[in-house]
């Protein structure tokens, strides 16, 4: 079985176990084992940068330098620690002078480390390390009729890794149709859910979350697929209050691309975390239901 | 002789691993703008912030939103046709505000961050409920009731924990952090 270290990051351990429970569920389905590193520190979200470089990259360098201790490629499932690992593994990369000064200081956790470790973010783990004909033979209950708007949100693909396509990506759209679920036009896929504006800036993420829920109603999206803890719980958690807002009426669930997946491939809902939302999905869901019982006795 | 650095060059600065001072090579397209999910809500675009920092005028850029607003989602960076880092340039505003402690009145980001780095400082992991008194009371009564009652629900739902979380090897931890900030601390 093909082993990934595994960051889990904060909001995994709680405000997103689902993403947790579903991410080692179907990873598990799929020959990949994911090792969570021990006593892994926060990686800083966006607040270290905001109030020192250094540190940020020091905090985040402990993680990457006990990965390098047990293996060669590290998975983080949020983008804003993903995106964090990348880009501090790059600059210890090109500025020997920084990871020097970094590993002075991991010496005090008897750590160092010499940069040797990839970052990968999950969603990439699924669409290009496993691949979507894998996922395929596995699915047993495709996700037929389920329209999902495929939300991508920032720091995935941004700022620019390497040379994917930071305008108009399909990986994610080509996950759930493997899945077996329909993936809809969803203009803003790529656009930001205010992040933690919503702390600091409340209106200014108010009018995001409304904008990018609003393209998911045109869309007619039965339901929102994020790879992110933060895009969830904008989208999901702060629902009512758009509505309260806004004068909407959405009632759209937000779900983690992992326990789509992990419906499709026939592991029960409550191993994949779902009842842990706010919106329950289970329209949708029982709507699949439906369809693959009417064919099963049309197949009878 | 030494000369005092623009204020153009003093942000350039502050941008890790920049050559040059890349500000100034910005043609006033206004991607960025255009780009930007915010920008409506900010006091100064990020284009007119770019034209200010490079006219030296210091104060009245300290003195905007504009960065504190910035969610760092980068599209301003990877449209930018003079390559621009310009999110990187509002983290650098931001640290430049927090150090000198000098920014708008009102801002709720410089505190939240602040609390923030404390609580991964003191216990290696993020802890929601501790950063909550930081903005709750600031967006009115019934955003106060809204943000109790969401917080409620995801208790009920399990969803976030009881008890502060925080890192085994702590001592080791903070010892690594007094070595890259040896004085004065942000205890």
């Amino acid at each position: 079985m093909k082993q990934y270290l595994y960051f889990p990051g904060c909001s995994l351990e709680k405000i997103a176990l689902s993403y947790h429970l579903s991410a080692l569920e179907t990873t598990q389905k799929l020959g990949v084992q994911l090792k969570e590193l021990d006593d892994w520190n926060c990686c800083g979200a966006t607040t270290y940068f905001h109030v020192d470089e250094l540190l940020a990259y020091t905090l985040t360098a402990r993680n990457l330098a006990m990965a390098e201790k047990e293996g060669s490629v590290v998975v983080a499932p949020c983008s804003a620690c993903y995106k964090n690992m990348y880009f501090t593994n790059v600059h210890l990369h090109e500025d020997p002078d920084l990871a020097d000064h970094i590993n002075e200081a991991l010496q005090e956790d008897n750590l160092s480390y010499s940069g040797k470790v990839t970052v990968k973010h999950l969603l990439e783990v699924f669409s290009h390390d496993i691949g979507t004909e894998e996922i395929k033979s596995k699915v047993i209950y495709p996700l037929t009729g389920l329209k999902v708007a495929a939300y991508y949100g920032c720091q995935i693909l941004r700022p620019r890794k390497d040379h994917e396509n930071v305008e108009q990506p399909q990986f994610f759209e080509e996950l759930m149709a493997a899945s077996g679920a329909t993936p809809v036009e969803f203009p803003l896929k790529m656009t930001c859910c205010g992040g933690s504006l919503l702390i600091t800036s409340r209106p200014a993420a108010y009018s995001m979350i409304h904008n990018l829920l609003y393209n998911a109603q045109l869309a007619q999206a039965d339901v929102i697929a994020t790879a992110c803890p933060l895009c969830q719980v904008n989208l999901e958690c702060y629902q009512q209050q758009i509505n309260q807002e806004f004068g909407t009426k959405f009632s759209i669930p937000v779900v983690y691309f992992t326990q789509l997946i992990g419906l499709s491939m026939g592991i029960p809902p409550k191993k994949l975390g779902f009842g842990k939302e706010f919106l329950s999905p289970k329209k949708a869901i029982d709507a699949i239901k439906a369809v693959h019982t009417q064919e099963e006795v049309i197949a009878q | 002789m030494a000369t005092k650095p623009t204020f153009s060059n003093e942000v350039a600065n502050l941008l890790h691993a920049a050559e040059g001072n890349p500000l100034e090579t910005c043609i006033q397209c206004g991607t960025c703008s255009g780009s930007c999910p915010v920008a409506k809500y900010m006091d100064q675009t990020p284009r007119r912030i770019i034209a200010m920092i490079n006219a030296g005028l210091k104060e009245d850029v300290l003195k905007t939103n504009t960065f504190w607003y910035c969610a760092s989602c980068y599209q301003c960076t990877v449209r930018c046709p003079s390559g621009i880092d310009i999110a990187e340039a509002m983290y650098a505003l931001k640290r430049y505000t927090m150090w000198k402690n000098q920014y708008k009145e009102g801002l709720i980001g410089p505190t939240f961050s602040e609390t923030f780095v404390k609580t991964i400082v003191r216990s290696g992991r993020s802890y929601e409920p501790l950063l909550a008194p930081t903005y709750i009371f600031s967006y009115g009564i019934r955003e106060f009731f809204n943000e109790a009652l969401n917080a409620t629900n995801l208790m009920i739902k399990g969803r976030i924990p009881i008890i502060p979380p925080r890192i085994k090897r702590l001592e080791n931890f903070r010892r690594m952090i007094a070595h890259i900030i040896p004085l004065g601390g942000i205890e």
